[in-house]
């Protein structure tokens, strides 16, 4: 099992890690478009418009992946597809490498990093 | 040409913060550009030109313009000269606006040295809150690209292992090359797997090392003692998630390749050599496609079989060895790209690699992360 850094959390991201302590995971949408995007900026990467956060599915599927190491340091590293639609760069946690394959459903995992949880994935 | 009265200041904005506790350079960055184009009455679309200095933070233009959404760009100029840098900035977008670079020039500047002991230049990545814990290698970024081509495309490791076999035919006519040996498929679908699928084998050199290239007016050249090759072609981009909207099918080179075949007046077929960047063999598959030189999703059967050797393929590519088995100073194979381009039209290549009557070659070149924020530019050269 991969262990995952601390992440450095900044004014943009501390309310992301703050709700992600309470097991609640955020994405931003445009007030102005309308368009949901990741990662969570103050204005939005579509027009500019003001953002505001809502609470996703976790729920989603691999767009891509590769291996890094091998056996127990072995690590996944992905891009995921919300079903909300942005994909994110991810970490998939609890699955053989070997039964991976791109299009396969996935839901949150929250993994321990330093004091903090990220959002990894697993097969769903 | 002259640039008096060919542009205009039609936007600005002066951040109200004095003390940026609760921002992050990225936003106030994002915030001033939000700000000059409201007083402009210009919008988000209409910026096809971004101009910074080192201030701006992690891969500085690249990350820039993907934090702030801006994929309209297609001429972004990342000068450095300290605080000195934003009036060159605007000299320089004069300049690109009156060649027709582009329309709409961005300028913006942003730090916080007063709450933060982060440097004032090359702050951390606005992403770095993100993706930090993911750890992603460089070469994992090119790796997720690879398996995305493999299962759109039916792509193999064989296919991908062409590349670096072409590259060491190349190589072991270079005294200089770092890998002179001609490997196979074989030996590189055996090599150790780095990030899977891409093996050792499908990564450049590390090479310490450097490079130069002098560029001059017509008159001076037609005047030396070398001959001549001609830049009639250039263009580039920058790609990055795009908000979430990642597309790993294509490179920062097929939003820029058309502009550059169109500045010169031909078409990809027209190119006898082409140098290729070579990181890793995935970027060079996807170099194929965006430049136009095969069909989308039929780089891996191109490559195959030879398709890029001298003498044996269709498109004789780093005749030099490339990043493959030659040099990729300092991690950066651009200088090399275009170096060996320059040889092969001036005729000057290793006779075993050289093709015969070279007029015009290209170089394409990708940097940052093939999966992640990058810019790509290319140049199409011809003998005169």
């Amino acid at each position: 099992m991969p262990t995952f850094p601390e992440p450095i959390i900044d004014a943009e991201s501390r309310p992301f890690y703050e709700a992600a302590a309470e097991g609640r995971f955020l994405i931003k949408r445009c007030i102005t478009c309308n368009e949901p995007h990741w990662h969570p900026r103050q204005l939005c990467p579509f027009c500019f418009g003001p953002t505001e956060w809502e609470e996703a599915s976790g729920r989603g599927s691999i767009y891509s992946y590769t291996v890094s190491g091998k056996g127990a340091d072995s690590a996944v590293l992905a891009y995921v597809t919300l079903a909300e639609g942005p994909t994110m760069l991810t970490g998939l946690v609890d699955a053989d490498p070997a039964d991976l394959a791109i299009g396969q459903p996935v839901a949150l995992s929250w993994q321990e990093a330093g004091s903090a949880r990220v959002p990894c994935f697993a097969p769903a | 040409m002259t640039i008096r009265g060919q542009a205009c200041i039609v936007g600005i904005f002066e951040h109200p913060t004095r003390k940026a506790v609760d921002l992050t350079v990225a936003e106030i960055h994002a915030e001033c550009a939000a700000g000059a184009l409201a007083d402009a009455g210009l919008s988000h679309d209409d910026i096809d030109g971004y101009f910074c200095g080192e201030d701006a933070p992690g891969q500085g233009a690249f990350s820039m313009l993907d934090y702030m959404g801006l994929t309209k760009v297609r001429h972004f100029d990342a000068t450095e000269a300290g605080g000195s840098s934003y009036l060159m900035h605007v000299a320089h977008a004069a300049d690109a606006i009156a060649a027709g670079r582009c329309n709409v020039a961005l300028v913006t500047l942003a730090g916080r040295p007063r709450t933060s002991k982060e440097p004032i230049a090359r702050g951390p990545a606005p992403e770095r809150a993100w993706e930090g814990p993911f750890s992603a290698a460089t070469v994992a970024s090119y790796a997720m690209v690879a398996r995305r081509h493999m299962h759109d495309h039916g792509t193999t490791s064989e296919q991908l292992a062409w590349v670096k076999v072409a590259a060491s035919h190349h190589a072991r006519h270079n005294p200089h090359a770092m890998l002179r040996d001609v490997v196979t498929v074989d030996d590189v679908v055996s090599s150790p797997m780095v990030a899977d699928p891409l093996h050792r084998m499908d990564c450049c050199v590390v090479s310490d090392g450097g490079g130069a290239l002098i560029v001059t007016r017509p008159e001076i050249a037609r005047e030396l003692k070398r001959p001549v090759v001609r830049v009639i072609g250039t263009a580039e981009a920058a790609k990055g998630t795009n908000g979430g909207r990642v597309d790993l099918t294509h490179s920062a080179i097929a939003k820029c390749a058309p502009a550059a075949f169109a500045m010169a007046g031909i078409a990809p077929a027209d190119i006898q050599y082409a140098s290729l960047y070579d990181s890793f063999t995935i970027t060079v598959l996807m170099q194929l496609e965006d430049m136009g030189f095969c069909e989308r999703g039929q780089a891996g059967r191109f490559v195959a079989d030879g398709g890029l050797i001298s003498g044996v393929g269709k498109l004789p590519f780093n005749t030099d060895g490339g990043g493959l088995c030659n040099n990729h100073p300092n991690n950066r194979g651009g200088m090399t790209k275009v170096i060996e381009a320059v040889r092969q039209l001036r005729g000057e290549a290793h006779p075993a690699v050289q093709v015969p009557d070279c007029r015009l070659a290209s170089a394409s070149a990708i940097g940052g992360l093939l999966g992640g924020r990058h810019g790509g530019a290319v140049l199409i050269m011809e003998r005169a």
